[in-house]
C-alpha cells in the first residue's frame, strides 16, 4: 500500500508541473495600444487640434504633396493623398480646417513605413486640408483648398 | 459585430503597396436620424494599427472625420513577396478587427 501511495503522489505532482509549464506557454505578449489622442479629437478649431498633437508653430513645406480634388462634389468622400518626401518621417497628421473637428487621423510610421498616407475624409465646407509632418523631431505643414458642393459632416 | 475587412498588398519595386478597405459605420455623433430627429450615436474607428511580419509600422489614431466604411493606402519599404501583413481596428465602442494578407 506504501508503494502506490507513493506512485500517486508522484504522478499528481508530475502533472501539476506539467499544468504549470503549458499554462506559461499560452500566455502571449498582448500588444500595448497607445490611447487615442481624445483631446485633439475634440478640439473645435484648428489651433487647439495643432496644439493637441504637439504641432506648435510647424514650417511650410514644399516636400508635401496633398492630393485631393480641387472641387469635391459630396463631402462625405473625399480621396486625400499625403506624400512626404522629407527624410526621418515619424508621423503624418491630416486635418479639415473648418470641419467642426478638424482633426480627422494621425498616423504614426515607423518600420520602413514610406512617408505616404491615402484615405478618404469627410468635410463639411470647403476648406484648407492640412498635412502636418513630423519628422526629425521638426514638424512641417502643407495645405491644399477643396472646394465642397454639399457637406458630409450632419445635416 | 464587425464586418470583414478587405486588404490587398503588392510589391512595387522594393516598396510594399498596401490597401485596406474597412467596413465601418463611422458615425460622428452629430448627424440626426431623419426619421426620429435623435442624434446618431457615435460609433467610428478610432485606432488603426499595421506590423509586416510582426514588426508595427504603422499606428494611426482616427476620428469620425474619416468616411463611412474607411480606405487607408500605405507603402512600406523593406518587405520581400511573401510576408505577412496583418491589419488591427479598434472602434469607440471596444469591437474590434483584424485581417492578413500576403505581399504578393
Amino acid at each position: 500500500m506504501n508503494a502506490l501511495r507513493r506512485n500517486v503522489l508522484k504522478g499528481a505532482a508530475g502533472a501539476g508541473a506539467v499544468a504549470v509549464a503549458v499554462a506559461a506557454g499560452l500566455l502571449k505578449p498582448t500588444q500595448a495600444m497607445a490611447a487615442w489622442n481624445k483631446s485633439a479629437f475634440e478640439a473645435k478649431n484648428v489651433g487647439d487640434a495643432m496644439k493637441g498633437i504637439g504641432a506648435t508653430s510647424p514650417a511650410d513645406s514644399k516636400d508635401i504633396t496633398i492630393k485631393a480634388p480641387d472641387i469635391a462634389e459630396n463631402g462625405a468622400v473625399v480621396p486625400v493623398e499625403v506624400t512626404s518626401g522629407i527624410a526621418g518621417i515619424t508621423s503624418i497628421a491630416i486635418l479639415a480646417e473648418k470641419n467642426a473637428q478638424p482633426l480627422v487621423g494621425t498616423f504614426d510610421l515607423s518600420g520602413g513605413a514610406q512617408g505616404f498616407i491615402s484615405t478618404r475624409i469627410k468635410m463639411g465646407q470647403t476648406s484648407l486640408v492640412r498635412a502636418v509632418v513630423n519628422a526629425g523631431g521638426k514638424t512641417y505643414t502643407a495645405a491644399k483648398e477643396v472646394k465642397v458642393t454639399i457637406g458630409g459632416c450632419g445635416g | 459585430m464587425a464586418q470583414p475587412m478587405r486588404i490587398r498588398a503588392t510589391m512595387a519595386g522594393d516598396v510594399a503597396d498596401v490597401k485596406v478597405l474597412m467596413n465601418h459605420p463611422m458615425e460622428t455623433g452629430t448627424r440626426k436620424d431623419a426619421k426620429t430627429g435623435q442624434l446618431v450615436p457615435a460609433h467610428f474607428i478610432t485606432e488603426v494599427t499595421a506590423t509586416v511580419n510582426g514588426a508595427s509600422v504603422l499606428n494611426a489614431n482616427i476620428g469620425g472625420a474619416v468616411s463611412k466604411n474607411p480606405y487607408l493606402g500605405f507603402k512600406v519599404k523593406g518587405p520581400k513577396a511573401g510576408d505577412k501583413v496583418v491589419v488591427n481596428w479598434v472602434d469607440n465602442k471596444g469591437d474590434k478587427n483584424s485581417a492578413e494578407a500576403t505581399i504578393g
